[in-house]
């Protein structure tokens, strides 16, 4: 058996992605990785945390509005965590909110999705903090319900509290970083913190995301003293805030 | 002299009253027209072609009110049927001066004929007495006509209709609203049985394509045509290349060189129009204009992004002869009645024949006398542009596109507004759609595919059966499952997609350091595009509206901008506008260049310059590619010349480059202009050219269309943006929602995700297709780039050279004046974090 002990994360040799590019970063005194698929990777715990995965948002809207957006949203995010669950083999998987786009998407989920999601699930915790999109999530989907939770020094919750807290992990904002560079902009999601408090981008394929330079971010964050990490294909990009643009 | 007896004596008493008799092409499109056909009316700008178009309508409606005076007994003198008569033009501006223009002759014969405008300013009151009580004659634009056939009392509003007049036809059909005009059309002729369709025009290359765009075609093969009149041409124009004292520039589009000589001839005339090719330029001119103009002579600027009441303004000052110039874009092009012009001045190259002839009949509304033109290109290979252009123009030589096949997004919207009015048999509708010469070749299984779509979205993955927007009745009809979707569609139909633009709002400067909030409530200067206010940095200055602003800051959709005492602005970059050079202009250039024997039309400077390659390398050949490569300060330079223009260059540049990174060669970067296309890196090209290491036939093998094609357009920005157009017009996506209005920037991120997801998922998508058909015709010209490779494969020529050769001049000086391609995202990012990563370190 494997125990805590191991670091890194297991890498199967059959597996011919390269070994996971993360950034560490130290957050109340807790050494996490950010991965560039959006996920953080807690190598002490082996606990696997994404946000925002906003499962059946196209099929939500299907209903709601009337717009037909492709109905490949959820396996796409599924995929895209099942994925990563391969590779880092965790023992505990933490979805920070908004799993689902609303209350009725983990009721209606197709069985398809069901079983992606369950194997996902097998041989390991599996806990969802719930959102403002999902406050209740059907009974027939596993895993442990809680509105905020904490191991050690760092504490997970959907919004960022009100009150700043240090080693907080949170979601719900969907940052997105602007820079500019030889005439052109780039926008991405990415990781926003100060040290104290992370916020994560949104893992869901349709999921947008919101400038860290929007006032929304001004209770988060205090003026420019903060960093973001935009998401790059296997890295990421470090900025600080006062090298960003905003919309 | 002519013939006038067809027209009731009160008309010919009008002609007669003001001194005029009916032209015979006027008389000519009457007599057809009331025969029963649809016809086609070809005629210069100013030669009375819209009261042509409005004859038959007009006589019509006189006859009917004599006849329904005749049944005293019935005492219903006016407004007593439905709509008589639509007309519809490519400009809302064009709708409101025939207006005006119509007015006057309807009153001085007394006839009582209703007249009204309906656009989307309209406001909905009006909106709705115009359903119940119509006007006999509408002036309205396309997307208006499908809003009201989306109706449910459509069928009974246009069961009356006679005529349908198409003015600008040329301008209308080569867009979108051209495709969404052809299907309302097949919907009116279902609903009105006895109606005509008069289509107006400039002189175009194909009038057969507006022929059948104007007619019912059969089931079979055979193609049903319009009948035609031609009207006689005026004098022919004199149009002049600028020979200018001065020397003439290598590259650029600002003409700067040539501001005195245009200046004198400005002043030598009456009134002047001053064309330029986009609304950065016009801004540039007007300024600099302004800065030699010592007699401050009237010049004034126009353009598409001005505030309209600055437009209206300038109009009002040139039909009354108040300007001695104005200096314009296309938003000038179409048919608008100005005062006496006398010269027309075009700027940069004229990029196609038929566009040149059309700018330059706005001089001179006199048809029998000549008008004047004077071209001013802006650079060396300009020049060669303006003398293939003028040689056209002698020619008589045409180069308007081919007609388009219509959309299938627009097709998607059409459905649902079919649906909208009552539920539709799909068969018959699909024999409608495919009577329309824009959409004959559909087939059915594609028409259901976009049934389908509308209904579900169209996924293999069939996962919203249960929500469908179109529902089948136990008859087998489609139908609306909920008014709230027809609701929709009427809040998001249209077909003209602006990017996203923010209003422009003049207030007071703020100082450096002031935290004073902007002030607000100052003049409205216009609307400029959102992507261009991003790249501005609170602060910065730029033209616009004929001034040197500052931009300080954002507030929702305005952007605030303080005058600037600054004379050295940063000029707007503004790409848009440009039009792609013609395929007969360039071939035209390319048989310039490579001609010695007919250079003899040419200035001497340009001579000396094409003597000089001669010499220096070689000649681009007619039938080959030419292809040079040197080194320059440690990069090494691969330039050719394809003379295709800049966006087909664009997507050469972008394949090239990703073949050479694939060989190993590691470009750097490359740049693109309208004739040439110049790559660069630090690997030495000629060198491996001439070890065999990279064979030029396999660089430009035409197989770059295929997966190296797939593999960039699925990360292209140009293709997300296309997807957007696409996704918006066929319902996919909503653009405006009751009370909020969602701002362009939220829709891209919206839609890049989608597209991403589709493109992963179900690559052969109805809308992909949509988007992709788009994509190969307009901004990355794949179809034309096609034709290129193909015509070049295996005939190409390498010119291995020390150093810059004349004819690579123009294209390196773009260098850093032009968005710069080729460096992927992701190593711009790398670069600005590792500036930053050392910057730390410090």
């Amino acid at each position: 058996m494997r125990l805590n002990s191991q670091l890194q994360p297991r890498v199967e040799l059959s597996y011919r992605q390269p070994i996971p590019v993360c950034h560490d970063l130290s957050l109340a005194r807790e050494l996490v990785g950010l991965h560039d698929s959006g996920a953080l990777w807690w190598p002490e715990e082996r606990t696997l945390v994404v946000s925002d995965l906003h499962l059946e948002k196209a099929a939500s809207i299907a209903k709601s509005k009337g717009l037909m957006l492709p109905p490949y949203d959820t396996a796409a995010t599924l995929e895209k965590l099942s994925a990563l669950i391969d590779l880092f083999d965790p023992r505990r998987v933490i979805c920070l909110g908004d799993s689902f786009h609303d209350c009725e998407s983990s009721e209606r989920m197709p069985a398809a999705y069901l079983a992606m999601l369950a194997t996902m699930q097998l041989g390991r915790e599996w806990i969802w903090i719930t959102g403002n999109h999902d406050p209740e999530i059907a009974r027939h989907i596993c895993g442990e319900r809680y509105q905020e939770l904490s191991i050690k020094s760092l504490s997970f919750r959907h919004e960022p509290n009100e009150e700043a807290e240090r080693g907080e992990i949170c979601g719900h904002l969907h940052p997105a970083a602007k820079v500019r560079r030889m005439g052109r902009t780039i926008r991405r999601a990415c990781f926003a913190t100060n040290g104290n408090r992370l916020v994560l981008p949104a893992f869901g394929a349709l999921t947008g995301g919101l400038n860290v330079m929007d006032r929304a971010f001004s209770d988060v964050f205090t003026e420019k003293r903060f960093s973001v990490f935009m998401l790059g294909n296997g890295r990421l990009f470090p900025f600080t805030a006062s090298k960003l643009l905003s919309e | 002299m002519t013939d006038t007896s067809h027209l009731p004596s009160v008309f010919n008493n009008w002609f007669g009253s003001r001194g005029w008799a009916p032209r015979a092409h006027q008389l000519e499109l009457f007599d057809k027209v009331t025969a029963g056909n649809s016809a086609l009316l070809i005629a210069p700008t100013g030669g009375g072609k819209t009261l042509a178009g409005f004859l038959p309508s007009l006589v019509d409606l006189h006859h009917k009110r004599e006849a329904d005076k005749r049944k005293a007994g019935e005492a219903k003198a006016a407004g007593t049927g439905g709509l008589h008569t639509l007309y519809m033009s490519p400009l809302k501006a064009l709708a409101t001066d025939i207006h005006q223009n119509l007015e006057v002759p309807i009153e001085e014969m007394g006839l009582s004929i209703k007249l009204e405008t309906r656009s989307g300013d309209t406001p909905s009151h009006k909106k709705q007495r115009q359903k119940r009580l119509p006007p006999d004659i509408l002036l309205t634009t396309p997307e208006q006509i499908s809003l009201l056939l989306s109706d449910k009392n459509a069928e009974r509003l246009f069961a009356d209709l006679h005529y349908v007049i198409l003015d600008e036809l040329h301008e209308l059909v080569t867009s979108k609203r051209g495709d969404l005009l052809a299907l309302a059309l097949t919907r009116l002729r279902k609903l009105a049985p006895n109606l005509r369709c008069i289509g107006l025009s400039a002189t175009i290359a194909h009038p057969d394509d507006l022929r059948a765009y104007l007619v019912e075609q059969p089931l079979s093969q055979q193609v049903h045509h319009a009948e035609i009149v031609q009207a006689k041409g005026g004098a022919k124009p004199h149009i002049s290349i600028l020979e200018t004292r001065e020397r003439l520039p290598w590259s650029g589009h600002s003409c700067i060189y040539a501001l005195p000589e245009i200046y004198e001839e400005i002043k030598a005339h009456t009134t002047t129009l001053v064309f330029v090719n986009t609304r950065s330029q016009a801004e540039r001119l007007f300024q600099e204009l302004w800065r030699i103009n010592e007699d401050t002579l009237p010049i004034a600027l126009h353009h598409g992004s001005l505030d309209v009441g600055q437009r209206r303004k300038v109009e009002a000052h040139m039909a009354a002869g108040q300007l001695k110039a104005v200096v314009c874009t296309s938003s000038l092009d179409l048919g608008i009645d100005w005062g006496d012009i006398d010269l027309v001045i075009n700027v940069g190259a004229p990029k196609g024949a038929s566009r040149l002839a059309q700018r330059i009949g706005r001089a001179n509304h006199r048809m029998n006398e000549a008008s004047k033109a004077i071209l001013v290109p802006s650079n060396r290979f300009e020049v060669l542009e303006c003398q293939a252009a003028l040689e056209a123009s002698e020619a008589g030589e045409q180069d308007t596109p081919p007609l388009r096949e219509g959309g299938l997004d627009v097709l998607a919207q059409h459905i649902m507004c079919v649906a909208c009015a009552a539920p539709f048999e799909p068969e018959q509708l699909y024999e409608e759609v495919i009577s329309s010469q824009s959409y004959r070749h559909l087939d059915y299984d594609l028409f259901v595919k976009a049934v389908e779509f509308v209904a579900t979205g169209g996924y293999a993955l069939k996962a919203y059966d249960r929500y469908a927007k179109l529902r089948p009745t136990k008859e087998g009809l489609f139908r609306v499952s909920h008014p709230q979707f027809a609701q929709q569609y009427r809040l998001n139909s249209g077909t003209i997609l602006d990017a996203a633009t923010l209003k422009v709002r003049q207030v007071k400067p703020r100082g450096a350091n002031s935290k004073r909030p902007l002030g607000f409530g100052g003049k409205m200067l216009g609307e400029i595009e959102e992507w261009f206010i991003e790249q501005l940095a609170v602060g910065d200055t730029f033209v616009f509206a004929g001034q040197v602003l500052k931009f300080e800051g954002l507030k929702e959709s305005e952007a605030y901008v303080s005058r600037s005492a600054s004379q050295d602005p940063k000029i707007p970059s503004y790409q848009g506008g440009k039009f792609p050079l013609s395929t007969y202009l360039a071939e035209g250039v390319r048989n310039f260049a490579s001609d010695p024997n007919s250079w003899s039309s040419l200035p001497g400077q340009v001579r000396e310059w094409l003597e000089l390659q001669k010499e220096k390398s070689q000649l681009p050949d007619y039938e080959r590619l030419l292809v040079e490569t040197f080194p320059r300060n440690d990069k090494h330079y691969l330039v050719c010349y394809p003379f295709e223009g800049r966006l087909a260059h664009q997507t050469l540049g972008m394949l090239l480059t990703r073949r050479l990174e694939r060989a190993g060669l590691h470009p750097l970067g490359f740049v693109a202009t309208e004739y040439s296309l110049a790559l660069w890196g630090l690997t030495d090209l000629g060198a491996a050219i001439k070890s065999g290491r990279l064979t030029l036939d396999d660089l430009f093998e035409e197989d770059m269309l295929g997966d190296d094609l797939e593999a960039w357009l699925a990360e292209s920005s140009l293709m997300k943006r296309t997807f957007r157009n696409c996704a918006m017009i066929s319902g996919l996506v909503e653009r405006r929602h009751p009370g909020k209005e969602k701002t362009g920037r939220q829709i891209t991120i919206n839609t890049d995700l989608i597209y991403n997801v589709l493109h992963e998922h179900e690559p052969d998508h109805l809308i992909l297709q949509a988007t992709w058909t788009d994509a190969a015709t307009g901004l990355l010209d794949i179809s034309r780039l096609g034709h290129f490779l193909s015509r070049i494969d295996k005939r190409i020529t390498h010119s291995a050279l020390s150093r810059v050769s004349p004819l690579a001049i123009p294209v390196l000086l773009e260098i850093g004046k032009e968005p710069i391609f080729g460096s992927a995202t992701e190593e711009l990012l790398a670069d600005a974090a590792d500036d930053l990563l050392l910057e730390a370190q410090l």
